[in-house]
């Protein structure tokens, strides 16, 4: 067992995988060279070379469009998309091609294509640069997606998904890197579609993903200590299979839910999580799902704003609190 | 602002009701929670209490007058504040639901109907009483009376509710908009379970734990109305009772030619002509066919005799509708069909609530004789014990005749106990001479 970072997490996958499996390489901006903008992939190019660390143009579309090429050729491409914002110039290839060509050529091609990315925000890149869309991944038939919120998830989740047949959309967070967590020496992997309760409770079950995941299991702390009250945080692990099983459990034992994320609230994938865990646990329920979710505006580049605009700790104990 | 007065839903199906009564007249005082009006709906008349403090300002809608559910019917304000324009558009009916705790609330007659428009968890207060016609253990299992707007709970509450026997009207809501919550369902039954149980029958005094072993029955909803309606019976009514013993051998011998000459489909039982010649009799005298009622005693223009049957969860005695104008045979009829559906739960609910003069019969346990508690709102009853062989005196030789003791439970706000021993007297005349029953 050890203890290292997500952002160690992700690479140590990342660099496993380009070692046991010539078939791997990697696409993106600024990863070679620069070794990611994240660093992710420090110290990739010398170790690779050119040829599986391959540095790209500010062209996402041609990123991930050469990628689904090569993954149908039998390639096993890994991209990077710097941020998940600038998959909106990529959309037509990820969403009408990479989701679909599997379906539409009659099983015929498959696109093993993994797709990591960046979400969500706290950094004051302003409007542009700071949005949460994994949701919208979500609802496309064809596709993965994975939203590991612990460094054991993600190098779990990764290794699962570089041997997915299908496109996997990969999303990581910034303020996730620099997080510690234990990862075992041997080999393991975080199956898709299955949901993991990170906090035990009984008092409310918490559902979220992602970087809220962390946040909700630190105002489950708060609730407890502040409060007396003991929250069951669910952890959805992968959006795309959803898995609400662990949910669903966990609120007909609590009788009240609160789902968590950092997307905005209208519209957010949160709404699917609530609409799923009503049907199931209806007369379970003490009150109506409640949600907790970013502000319905283009996010600030003011810091005090921005903080305003993304759930916090607070938010949620008061969601959780609140009669509702 | 004024709070409006709004014709309550007061039962799934209700469409309308009548204003039967208006218990306060314009410019009187009301408190919240008081009764303001009777309305008669086409199973009971409920009392409609107040849902705020004020004074009458307006009645819109005359006694008498029957308006859709969620019309206006008037106003309760401060003296002086300006009134909405009346023609306004009568508020939107509240909708029934169709909630699984609603449904399997089989609610007494009585029904706590709110006036207007509020969150409806409110404390709660005993139901009111159905003025007039209801009678006493009366559930069935048809549409129960559900108050005047829905409970609001929480899916859980209900689900706790209906595992634990709690009749949600019962309990107090603290989630928002006075939603019942489950903390408050299990607060509820806390309480319940800590309110004081009955002295036990073997008198020593027993500290506050209760003994290992000890079982605590919870009442079903019948027997909760049943112990309601029996102890505020006792509590008001000065009861006095009246015993003949009757013989019977006549009426016995007729009974067993009658049944050999019907040949099979339909049966008539001692009860049967006991309750014939009850009918004939109030005919007679028709202040046991009464209900005292505020200083006056209203005598009922129907005689509809209630048949006091036993079920699994209590007892209940619907009537037979004007049994002074059935023969024997149809009275038979009656009695028994009455029998099974009382026992399927399918009973109408006027068969329940139009009674005017009970017959109970214990007479299959052979019981010599009892003395029954008389069903608010009638003032007599009729104690029936079983037929036994006896030796009697008859012209001076003791012989052998069917003897069956009957008692009167007499009201003596009505009557007294002259008129019970003539009451007697004629009753007993028409059993020993039964050719009168074929009358």
């Amino acid at each position: 067992m050890a203890i290292i970072t997500y952002r160690e997490a992700i690479s140590g996958a990342l660099h496993e995988a380009l070692q046991a499996d010539p078939k791997v390489f990697l696409m993106g901006e600024d990863i070679g060279d620069y070794g990611g903008s994240y660093a992710v992939t420090k110290g990739f190019l010398k170790e690779f070379g050119p040829e599986r660390i391959r540095d790209m143009p500010i062209a996402e579309s041609v990123i991930v469009g050469t990628g689904i090429g090569a993954a149908m050729a039998g390639m096993r491409p890994v991209v990077e998309l710097m941020t998940i914002n600038f998959s909106l110039l990529a959309l037509d290839q990820i969403v009408n091609i990479a989701a679909k060509i599997h379906y539409m050529s009659g099983g015929q091609i498959t696109v093993p294509l993994v797709i990591r990315t960046v979400s969500g925000g706290g950094n004051q890149l302003a409007a542009s640069h700071s949005q949460s869309l994994e949701g919208w991944f979500a609802s496309m038939p064809g596709l993965r997606v994975a939203v590991p919120a612990t460094p054991y998830d993600a190098r779990g989740l990764l290794r699962t998904a570089l041997k997915d047949k299908n496109t996997t959309i990969f999303v990581e967070h910034s303020l996730l890197y620099p997080l510690k967590g234990e990862v075992p020496d041997e080999w393991y992997t975080v199956p898709f579609g299955k949901a993991e309760v990170k906090r035990k409770g009984k008092d409310v079950t918490i559902v979220s993903y992602l970087r809220m995941t962390q946040v909700a299991l630190r105002a489950a702390e708060r609730l407890a200590q502040e409060h007396g009250i003991e929250a069951e945080v669910v952890d959805l692990r992968t959006l795309r299979p959803l898995d609400l099983e662990a949910a669903v459990e966990s609120v007909k034992k609590t009788n009240k839910c609160v789902v968590v994320e950092e997307t905005w609230r209208t519209g957010g994938f949160g709404a699917e999580v609530v609409g799923q865990i009503q049907e199931a646990a209806f007369d379970f329920l003490d009150g109506p799902v409640m949600r907790v979710a970013g502000k319905d505006v283009p996010m600030p580049y003011a810091r005090k704003l921005e903080q305003s605009a993304i759930p916090n700790e607070d938010d949620i104990i008061r969601a959780v609190m609140a009669p509702a | 602002m004024a709070t409006e007065i709004v014709m309550p839903q007061m039962g799934f199906d209700m469409k309308e009701g009548k204003v039967a009564r208006w218990l306060k007249k314009e410019g009187d005082p009301v408190r919240k929670g008081e009764p303001i009006a009777e309305i008669e709906t086409d199973k009971a008349v409920v009392e409609m209490e107040a849902f705020g403090a004020g004074v009458l300002r307006k009645v819109l809608v005359s006694e008498g007058r029957t308006v859709p559910v969620g019309e206006v019917i008037g106003f309760i304000g401060a003296p002086d504040e300006a009134l909405p324009d009346t023609a306004s558009a009568p508020a939107a009916p509240a909708q029934a639901p169709a909630a699984p705790a609603e449904a399997k609330e089989k609610a007494t007659a009585p029904a706590t109907a709110a006036s207007a428009p509020a969150t409806p968890a409110q404390a709660p207060a005993a139901p009111a009483e159905a003025k007039g016609k209801a009678t006493a253990p009366a559930v069935a299992a048809s549409a129960p009376a559900a108050p005047g707007r829905e409970i609001v709970a929480s899916p859980i509450a209900r689900k706790l509710a209906d595992e634990m026997s709690v009749e949600l009207r019962q309990v107090t809501g603290t989630g928002p908009g006075g939603r019942i919550t489950k903390e408050d369902v299990l607060a509820y039954v806390e309480t319940r379970k800590s309110a004081p149980a009955p002295a036990p029958a073997a008198a020593t005094a027993q500290p506050a734990a209760a003994p290992v072993g000890e079982q605590v029955i919870e009442l079903s909803k019948m027997r909760l109305a049943i112990a309601r309606r029996m102890a505020e019976s006792k509590r008001t009514i000065p009861h006095f009772y009246v015993q003949v013993a009757i013989d019977m051998t006549e009426a016995m011998t007729l009974r067993k030619g009658l049944n050999e000459a019907l040949g099979g489909g339909v049966k008539v039982s001692v009860n049967d002509m006991i309750v014939k010649a009850v009918a004939a009799t109030l005919g007679k005298f028709p202040l046991f066919n009464a209900s005292y009622v505020d200083d006056k005693v209203h005598v009922h223009p129907h005689i509809n005799i209630g048949i006091a049957i036993a079920l699994d969860q209590g007892l209940i005695a619907p009537g037979v509708l004007d049994t002074n104008h059935k023969s024997l045979v149809e009275i038979a009829r009656a009695s028994r069909d009455l029998a099974e559906r009382a026992r399927q739960g399918v009973l109408k609910a006027e068969e329940y609530t139009s009674t005017t003069f009970n017959v109970t019969n214990l007479g299959m346990y052979d019981v010599d004789n009892f003395t029954a508690i008389i069903t608010p709102p009638q003032s007599a009853a009729l104690s029936v014990g079983a037929v036994k062989s006896q030796p009697v005196v008859r012209d001076g030789q003791v012989v052998v005749r069917e003897m069956m003791v009957v008692t009167l439970c007499i009201d003596h706000r009505v009557t007294d106990g002259a008129q019970g021993g003539l009451f007697l007297k004629e009753l007993r005349a028409a059993l020993e001479n039964p050719v009168s029953l074929m009358l």
